[in-house]
């Protein structure tokens, strides 16, 4: 079973003028394009060719560093594809439980703006930061290095993402250069805050806390 | 005259207690211009007047207060696992671009007879050599920098590092004495090249300023052996 890039679920330019045409067209046909590729050809023919990428995610420490990179850059970008939307609200609504459990755990949305954009900011070199679910139902924020994400066995906080945010320089070079606090601002713009808070009802399947 | 000396005794003591080394940058040696068109002069502008310069900012600002810690970059690189990870990325990206700017230029350079018998004997030849630099630039997953450095025995070697680690690091997997370093941050090349860093690192051979280079090659030498 081969992995398969998906269209965006947008145009290249609709996400303009807080991420460009350009960047989005690359970023997808080339970046996402390539580990989509190279995930194929590094499980083709080996015992992880039938697994669905999260099994590959749980057991990643015994896979080569090409599932592992490759697979990362495969699904994180989807999740970052999907939670983004032209048609953005800058907060979530107040029915959406997503809204209510950024509340109970931050306080306040600012609060989880502020440590969120930190996350971003903060992580070194190329990577990603998280809004995560924690098998408690509890949000935490996170960043993992390169390609990797809070569903693999290595990572040092595990949990279930509902927002994911590419830091690597590709994402927002051609458009901010240098200034990621500035591209990580402009993130609050397009975020899909009915996608998000689809992944929490789902990653809460059967819980019902609000 | 007693009140000027227990001043004088004081600004001593003062300075000793917070004298802490302070980083500056070198200028360019050369405008932003003249490695185009292999490196654009708006990629030029922005990785040394931004972010090799919010590397020695940050650097100085990590080490505020830090009366002890070494005073050289070298020293502090060495010793750097007893350092905060402020001092590593940004010690790191300091020195890592001031040899960076140092190996390049527009003019046509060779290496030295030593360096390329040193070269040849590492790796059968020049482009072998290059070859295994690429390699190393290219498959470093992520953002870090591809090494020709001289390891403690006194021979060439290739690695990567990631993020701005290099060889003179203690945390370093491979230790040694780098003599040419090739910046793989998408920063470096993603104006001009995007995801094409193979092209850069091809079109970079171009502007080894290989004067540069010999010298940094004779230098280490000397530190390997004294």
């Amino acid at each position: 079973m081969a992995f398969k890039l998906a269209d965006l679920p947008y145009a290249y330019d609709a996400l303009t003028p807080y991420i460009d045409a350009r960047t989005m067209e690359i970023h997808h046909t080339k970046h996402h394009a390539a580990y989509t590729n190279n995930l194929n050809a590094a499980i083709d023919g080996t015992e992880w060719a039938d697994m669905s990428i999260l099994d590959i995610f749980k057991n990643v420490s015994k896979a080569s560093p090409a599932i592992r990179n490759n697979g990362g850059g495969f699904y994180n970008h989807n999740l970052f594809w999907e939670n983004m939307t032209p048609n953005a609200m800058t907060t979530p609504s107040e029915q959406m439980n997503i809204h209510k459990a950024i509340m109970r755990d931050f306080g306040s949305f600012e609060n989880f703006k502020k440590e969120f954009s930190a996350a971003a900011a903060t992580r070194f070199g190329s990577g990603w930061a998280w809004l995560c679910v924690d098998n408690s139902d509890k949000l935490f924020i996170t960043s993992t290095p390169n390609q990797d994400n809070p569903l693999m066995d290595i990572a040092e906080k595990k949990g279930t993402p509902v927002l994911a945010l590419d830091v690597w320089e590709h994402a927002y070079y051609l458009h901010y250069q240098n200034r990621r606090p500035d591209y990580i601002e402009a993130f609050f713009n397009v975020i899909n805050w009915h996608e998000v808070t689809k992944r929490y009802n789902d990653a809460n399947e059967g819980a019902s806390n609000f | 005259m007693k009140s000027f000396k227990s001043l004088f005794l004081f600004g001593m003591v003062f300075i000793s207690v917070f004298a802490q080394a302070q980083f500056s940058q070198k200028p360019l040696p050369y405008s932003k211009e003249s490695l185009e068109p292999y490196i654009d002069a708006a990629t030029m502008d922005i990785h040394y007047n931004k972010h090799h310069a919010a590397y020695v900012t940050n650097l100085n600002k990590a080490l505020e207060g830090k009366t002890d810690a070494p005073k050289t970059i070298e020293e502090l690189l060495a010793n750097v696992s007893k350092c905060s990870p402020a001092v590593r990325n940004n010690g790191g990206g300091h020195f890592n671009h001031e040899l960076f700017w140092s190996i390049l230029s527009a003019e046509k350079t060779a290496p030295s007879p030593k360096l390329e018998k040193a070269i040849i004997d590492a790796f059968g030849d020049v482009n072998a050599m290059k070859e295994a630099v690429n390699k190393a630039g290219l498959t470093q997953f992520g953002s870090g920098w591809s090494w020709l450095y001289v390891n403690s025995d006194g021979k060439l070697a290739v690695c990567s590092t990631p993020n701005q680690d290099n060889p003179l690091m203690d945390v370093c997997q491979c230790k040694g004495i780098p003599v040419l370093g090739i910046d793989v941050w998408e920063h470096a090349y993603y104006l001009k090249y995007q995801n094409k860093r193979a092209d850069y690192l091809n079109n970079i051979w171009n502007i080894i300023n290989w004067n540069q280079v010999s010298e940094n090659y004779e230098m280490a030498l000397r530190k390997i052996n004294m």
